[in-house]
Formats: C-alpha cells, sequence, structure tokens
C-alpha cells in the first residue's frame, strides 16, 4: 500500500482524535499542525507505527511570526520515510514569552544539533535537551538574532554612516 | 603550425641588470673598502625584502591571492617567495575574506602569536569593514580585534591591487626604525587593543 497524504491524515485522526490537528497541504505535501505538549507523542507514533515509518528527520527550524498573538513562534519538524519516500511536515506553536517545547533527541539523535540551532537563533526553549547552547553565533551573544524585533545589521558598527547606505 | 622562428635570428646578449633586480643601496657614506649607513635602514632593506606572510584566507579574496602567489603575478618576485603556515615564523600577517565573529577570537591569537615586529594587511572589504555583509554574525573590520597597517580595498581586489599593497607595506617596513616598536605610541597602540 503506497502512502498517501490522505491515509497519513486518516491515520493519524484514528489514533489521536478528530479535533487533535489542523491539516493543510501545500504543493503536495502532508503539513499538520500538533498540539504543543503531544509533540513527541506525534512524533513517536510516526516513527513507531510499521505503515507510516517517519524515521529520518530531515530539519527542525522555527519561524517567528509577531502577527499572531500567543502563537508567534512555530517550530517546524519536517519528516521523511526513506521506503516510501514521503515526506511530512509537523508544526508546533508557542507563545514567545513561554518558548518551552519537549525535545526531540530521544528519539532522533540528529535532533541535537538542530534544536540547539533552533535555540541559537530563535531562542526555543527545548526542555530534556542533553546541551542546549548556542551552535553557530558566539557564546557571548545575547540575543536571538532571527527574532524579527532584532535589526539585521550589526548594531556595534560606529563607522559606517547610515545615510550611505540608504538606512538615513 | 609551428612558431615563427624570431627571437633567434638576431640574437640579443643576455644583460644580467634586466634578470637580476638589486636593491638599492640606502642613503650613506661610501668610499673605498668602507661604506656608513643607519642600522635602522639596512634592517629595514633586509626585512623588507625579505617578507614572510602568512595567509589568513577565509573566502574569496583567498582565491585572489592564490592567483597573486602564483606564476603569472608572482608574489615572490617581492621578496615574499615562502609563505609560512605557522604564525612563528611569519611577520606579515594577511587577512583575506569575511571574519566571522566567532573567527574573531582565532584571528586574534593567530596575531598574538607572531613575533614582533609584525605587520598586518587587510585585503578586501570584507577584512577592512566588513563589507557587503553588514549583519549579525559578521566582524566589522579586522581592526575591531588586530591592528592593520595596510588595507587594499575591493571585492575581490585583483592580484594587482594585492602587489600593490604588499608593496605599501614594504614601504612601512623599509622606513621603519628598529626602535619603534619600544616606542610609547606603540605601546599605547597596542593597549588600545588590550595587547601587552
Amino acid at each position: 500500500m503506497t502512502l498517501t497524504n490522505d491515509s497519513i491524515q486518516q491515520k493519524l485522526t484514528a489514533q489521536f482524535g478528530e479535533s487533535f490537528f489542523t491539516f493543510s497541504e501545500q504543493y503536495g505535501m502532508l503539513s499538520f499542525e500538533a498540539p504543543k505538549d503531544q509533540n513527541l507523542k506525534v512524533l513517536q507514533f510516526l516513527y513507531d507505527e510499521p505503515t507510516l515509518a517517519f524515521r529520518f528527520l530531515t530539519d527542525i527550524c522555527a519561524v517567528h511570526d509577531p502577527e499572531q498573538p500567543g502563537k508567534e513562534l512555530s517550530v517546524v519538524y519536517h519528516l521523511h520515510n526513506l521506503v516510501e519516500n514521503v515526506r511530512i511536515r509537523m508544526k508546533i506553536y508557542t507563545a514567545i514569552e513561554d518558548p518551552k517545547i519537549f525535545t526531540a533527541t530521544r528519539l532522533f539523535e540528529s535532533a541535537n544539533w538542530m534544536e540547539r540551532e533552533t535555540y541559537d537563533f530563535y531562542g526555543v526553549n527545548f526542555v530534556g535537551h542533553p546541551n542546549l547552547k548556542r551552535i553557530l553565533n558566539v557564546d557571548e551573544m545575547d540575543y536571538f538574532p532571527l527574532r524579527k524585533e532584532f535589526p539585521l545589521e550589526d548594531q556595534t558598527r560606529i563607522d559606517k554612516d547610515d545615510q550611505m547606505f540608504g538606512r538615513g | 603550425m609551428s612558431r615563427p622562428v624570431r627571437f633567434n635570428i638576431h640574437p640579443i646578449a643576455a644583460d644580467i641588470k634586466e634578470a637580476v633586480g638589486v636593491a638599492e643601496a640606502p642613503e650613506g657614506y661610501a668610499g673605498e673598502g668602507f661604506f656608513t649607513t643607519k642600522l635602522s635602514s639596512v634592517v629595514g632593506l633586509a626585512r623588507k625584502n625579505s617578507m614572510w606572510p602568512l595567509p589568513f584566507a577565509t573566502s574569496c579574496c583567498g582565491i585572489e591571492f592564490m592567483a597573486t602567489m602564483a606564476s603569472h603575478y608572482d608574489l615572490a618576485r617581492f621578496g615574499a617567495e615562502r609563505v609560512g603556515f605557522s604564525p612563528r615564523q611569519c611577520d606579515l600577517l594577511m587577512v583575506m575574506g569575511t571574519i566571522a565573529k566567532k573567527m574573531g577570537p582565532v584571528l586574534r591569537q593567530v596575531y598574538l602569536q607572531m613575533a614582533e615586529p609584525r605587520w598586518v594587511i587587510a585585503v578586501g572589504a570584507c577584512a577592512s569593514s566588513g563589507g557587503i555583509f553588514d549583519s549579525y554574525s559578521v566582524l566589522q573590520g579586522i581592526d575591531q580585534i588586530i591592528p592593520v597597517d595596510v588595507y587594499v580595498p575591493g571585492c575581490p581586489p585583483r592580484p594587482e591591487a594585492i602587489l600593490d599593497g604588499f608593496m605599501k607595506i614594504q614601504d612601512l617596513v623599509g622606513q621603519e626604525s628598529i626602535r619603534r616598536r619600544n616606542s610609547e605610541q606603540y605601546k599605547l597602540l597596542m593597549n588600545s587593543y588590550g595587547i601587552e
């Protein structure tokens, strides 16, 4: 049996209930939103269920959208079934004041560095992560540079005239 | 098609002065069997014609430096034949490319490991000012962490520009007093970078 978006959706709703997920489909790829505190259960089910077998974590990233109060940060998991070559996307939303998400490192070893990177740039606090510290930026950095409230430009520069760069 | 034989028809006798460059002697008093000049000039002359560059190449300017080193542009003509890859041996740090903030302490350590006298040349827009990378992750010019003697503009600069910067360094080295590194100003400069 081939794995289709519909069959994945049916299996997930059969396991977790009708109102648990919000499904959508972009460019043929199934994408769904899951409750914040249930992310590990969903990932574990997707991993263990033999007909689903999403056993490769392609990527974890975050998105910051200040326009959505209470759901400013979203953490996005990209999963891949290597046998069927099917990819899905799972999103977890969290408020920016308390960005706590359970870590996926128990399930996927590769989540370790990905979660460190997500923490580094967005400040998502992965609860239970064995080594949650900055991975790409300097350790002394005291903010999360990809959050929208911080300007992209380096704020320590003193010799650059803003007017010359069209920012006057 | 064979090459036309042109150069052998009227052979020109080889002139050693055209093939071998000889550094000009510094100002001084010369007589029969003696020559007097300042020690600084002689030391400067020796130093400037025997630079040991340490390439610190992180991106595209490094590729231009490779062209500068290669036979066509041939940095060796300027007495920089030996490119050292140990900071202990070298006296010219050539920083070529974007220096990320995380790379900053590494670059500073490399500079500190070099023995005095040492010179620094910042090649390209990124090393000089951060260049187009006005970003949270990029050091906005290496002069924020180490003192720089010569800046070479360009993105990336052509090998001729790197050679020009190198010749500017040679001018500095040749004219430098051997006491400069003990002077108060030099100590102040080093202290402003937090280096003793």
